[in-house]
């Protein structure tokens, strides 16, 4: 199993993601600099990490969206390579158009960091097969843009479709309908605010994020 | 050419720094205010001679980097 973090100017979830699915997976993580043209041979997954990508200027995740190796990106998920981008990278999958939406400023105005319980909406997703039946699970947010935004007829249609993933119990950041996280239409690509990376073992409050790496190789 | 582009997000959008601000008014007696909203402009030198031909390529830059059209709209003014 062969996965890669990208890693843009102001990543900073970077190594957390490398060592998340690593140790949750034993996959082989590669790091892949946003400048590069190309991606490894064989990936199964890509992890989009959270940070401040060019210091979230202009928008979050906006210049990261064009990055030279977003291309490769858009490719692979085309491919149907699983593909997570976790908070900021949420943000970048949005920018870069694999995920409808984006992410507004949070309606308190503040950073918002805590655990949060999220509902398991679909656990039919390939990054979501593996919680079985179980509705609920726990994570770590930590963001300050992260309020999830879509016109209605696109909530609707995320709605309809099985494509709201994850929604928080306990809305902290104003999101559209309590949505924390999507997939595209394929169910290939899972953009979320919650950390997966930051609950990997229980020492960290929290082993549930470890799941949502395996089952994204298992189906691989 | 000098090319402003002014981005805001669009109405409807919630514009949480624009609801501070407009609460921040109020607080100081500035009771009539409303509809507050916090943009953003863009200023820049641009080499074309052709103002037809500036604004075409101006808004391409805004479709493809400054704004996002999702949540935000854009005005472009050229001098």
């Amino acid at each position: 199993m062969k996965a890669a973090v990208i890693v843009f100017p102001g990543s900073n979830c970077d190594r957390d993601c490398k060592v998340a699915v690593e140790r949750s997976t034993g996959a082989q993580v590669d790091m892949v600099w946003h400048g590069d043209t190309a991606l490894p041979e064989g990936l199964d997954l890509i992890v989009l990490p959270g940070g401040f990508s060019y210091g979230d200027y202009l928008r979050c995740g906006a210049m990261a969206a064009l990055s030279p190796v977003m291309t490769e990106v858009k490719a692979a998920a085309e491919r149907g390579v699983a593909t997570v981008g976790i908070c900021n990278g949420f943000q970048v999958l949005c920018e870069a158009g694999l995920l409808p939406g984006a992410l507004l400023q949070n309606e308190r105005l503040k950073y918002v960091c805590k655990p949060v319980s999220l509902e398991v909406t679909n656990a039919q997703t390939r990054f979501t097969s593996g919680y079985g039946g179980r509705r609920e699970v726990v994570m770590t947010v930590g963001n300050g843009e992260g309020n999830y935004f879509a016109d209605e007829a696109t909530l609707d249609r995320l709605e309809g479709e099985g494509q709201v993933v994850f929604r928080y119990q306990d809305n902290p950041n104003g999101s559209a309908r309590r949505i924390a996280g999507i997939v595209n239409g394929k169910g290939n690509v899972l953009g979320m605010m919650p950390h997966p990376d930051r609950a990997f073992e229980a020492e960290l409050g929290s082993a549930d994020g470890a799941l949502l790496f395996q089952s994204a190789l298992a189906s691989a | 050419m000098k090319a402003k582009v002014h981005v805001f997000l669009k109405p409807g959008v919630l514009d949480v720094q624009g609801k501070a601000v407009e609460q921040a008014l109020h607080g100081l007696g500035w009771s009539g205010v409303e509809g507050v909203r916090v943009g953003k402009t863009i200023e820049f030198d641009l080499k074309s001679a052709d103002r037809a031909a500036a604004e075409a390529e101006v808004k391409a830059m805004c479709d493809k980097l400054l704004a996002n059209t999702v949540i935000e709209s854009y005005r472009v003014e050229l001098a």
